[in-house]
């Protein structure tokens, strides 16, 4: 492993889907489709939640955790319908849900992580996720 | 995954294409969680409404018709976001009503049974000690881990429908003994006294796990709760920690002691709700200056019993000008009521009660809150309270009477 990606890489325990590139967005409140974001436009909706005004369209999104909600298992196949699904969903702790919608809707997924993602990547920052590899990785600062 | 041969059959499109999809999916969610095998289920409830699936999941359903999908299991629905009765009333899309006509039918056509009720729980089938199902809406699965001692996983809309066309779901999360034990010990000082109470409590420990896996044992309860106290506070711990199950010494199946429920392990940690933190929680909501025009018995839907008790408190009385009291339950409750004369009552005093729905997933809710001047919503669902911030209404816990209150008279009190 060299010394770059020791220090710029992330390891994920759990992970599906496709190898995807694009830019994170980095979240430090967990994230539900039902209850943070509008279906129609894709902006972090909810008032107040940490991300507001943020639109997941082709980022990759890291949360520390998920919250409530069945929707999610539609939700993602329709967002990904709507054309502004997120590339990928980068999860500390997750739920069934989240992965179900995600398999379903071929959103790349992951959950676990082996350093919390804000000593590493920040917003703007161009990542790569690899499911199959369970490593995330800092391409380059935003 | 080890695969029986039956499956495998699946998987080679031997019971046709959209087994085959389906059997696929799942064997991809059961291998995220490092599932070892399937399990078979005996009774499948999925979300299927066109405010969650949206167009995408709509073209999706047409295929699996058009490929012959069929359940093979008993399948029912949850609450969905027409009472087709009330469209022109609440000013809904009739398009968008089309769209759920069309997924009504095109859920019949597979095999779905449409009950529209997310209380399948308390009105339509409760699964044994031990017996595997594949339910949606987080509120039917923890009452179902929790209260009955029955083994489902949160199974969103496109799974549980899978459930239904393979008959089966991965053994991962609570179908194992081992993500069954209690994590959280809670010792409840505080003596919840009503629905709202029992809500709170599941708002005061659930926002502060947001752990699908956290298990909350609760130790202390005074009394015995009833079914609509736990789905209360089953339906506030899924909303707000995003909980599966919880355990309550001495009332649910599998807690018939502390340690029965923490499986014989130390807790990881322990919280403590007393009455005073009620207090400040509802103490918390801002009533923006104490006018109201809206209160709201929604998520989940009303038992009878429910029903009963808000037809006595508004027996003989009117809700004020301009408030619009709006309740929801299931077509079986609301037939009933209507037998029973507590609709009268209810419809008398200015209610409307609304009929396989739920108030959040209501098609255009966003407009309509917007059309109709509402802003602060009161309720006795902490649920509720929580998921209807999505659509920025102002939400305020309160106990069923003094929503009622608030319903004829139009002003609410800052605690």
């Amino acid at each position: 492993m060299s010394a770059r990606e020791t220090e710029e890489t992330i390891r994920v325990e759990r992970a599906a889907g496709d190898v995807v590139e694009g830019v994170a967005l980095v979240s430090t409140e967990g994230f539900s489709p039902r209850y943070d974001l509008d279906r129609w436009t894709g902006e972090i909706s909810r008032p107040g939640h940490a991300i507001e005004g943020e639109n997941i369209k082709d980022k990759i999104l890291f949360f520390p955790t998920a919250k409530g909600g069945i929707a999610a298992g539609w939700a993602f196949y329709d967002i990904k319908a709507k054309g502004i699904a997120p590339k990928a969903l980068v999860f500390g702790v997750t739920n069934p849900v989240m992965v179900q919608g995600a398999v379903f809707a071929g959103i790349t997924i992951t959950e676990g992580w082996s350093r919390a993602p804000s000593e590493v990547v920040r917003t703007g920052d161009i990542v790569r996720v690899d499911p199959q590899g369970k490593k995330i990785e800092v391409l380059r600062r935003g | 995954m080890r695969l029986t041969p039956e499956e495998e059959r699946i998987l080679r499109g031997e019971r046709g294409e959209a087994a085959e999809k389906a059997l696929q999916v799942q064997l991809e969610v059961g291998e995220f969680f490092g599932a070892q095998e399937f399990v078979r289920v005996s009774n499948v409830h999925m979300m299927g409404d066109i405010e969650v699936m949206g167009d995408g999941g709509l073209e999706f359903l047409r295929r699996m018709a058009g490929l012959g999908a069929r359940c093979v299991v008993d399948t029912t629905t949850n609450a969905r976001c027409f009472d087709f009765d009330y469209v022109e009333r609440l000013n809904q899309d009739k398009e968008v009503a089309e769209k759920e006509k069309e997924l009504i039918s095109l859920l019949q056509e597979i095999g779905v049974m449409t009950t529209d009720t997310c209380i399948n729980y308390q009105s339509l089938y409760q699964p044994h000690l031990g017996e595997r199902v594949a339910w949606g809406d987080t509120g039917t699965v923890i009452y179902a881990n929790s209260v009955l001692g029955a083994r489902s996983n949160f199974e969103s809309g496109p799974v549980a429908l899978a459930a239904a066309l393979t008959g089966r779901t991965p053994a991962y999360g609570f179908h194992l003994d081992e993500h069954r034990k209690g994590k959280i010990l809670v010792e409840l000082e505080a003596e919840p006294k009503n629905l709202a109470d029992w809500g709170a409590v599941g708002k005061l420990v659930g926002a502060g796990h947001q752990n699908y896996f956290s298990v909350p044992v609760f130790a202390g309860v005074k009394g015995s709760p009833t079914a609509d106290d736990l789905k209360h506070l089953g339906a506030s711990l899924a909303s707000y920690g995003s909980m599966g199950m919880f355990h309550m010494v001495g009332v649910t199946p599998e807690a018939q002691t502390v340690e029965d429920a923490l499986g014989g392990e130390e807790p990881k940690e322990t919280v403590t709700i007393t009455d005073k933190d009620l207090d400040e929680l509802y103490a918390s909501y801002d009533t923006k200056g104490g006018s109201a025009n809206l209160v709201v018995f929604s998520g989940p839907q009303l038992s009878l019993y429910e029903l009963k008790t808000l037809s006595e408190l508004l027996e003989g009385e009117k809700v004020k000008e301009g408030m619009s009291l709006i309740i929801t339950t299931n077509r079986g409750y609301k037939s009933a009521s209507e037998k029973l004369g507590y609709l009268r009552k209810i419809e008398e005093a200015g209610g409307i009660v609304l009929e396989g729905v739920c108030f959040y997933i209501l098609d255009s809710i966003a407009r309509l809150r917007v059309e109709n001047g509402w802003d602060n919503l009161v309720t006795n669902s902490a649920k509720l309270a929580n998921i209807i911030a999505a659509h920025k209404f102002n939400p305020i816990l309160r106990s069923t009477e003094e929503c009622i209150e608030v319903a004829l008279t139009g002003r609410i009190e800052q605690l």
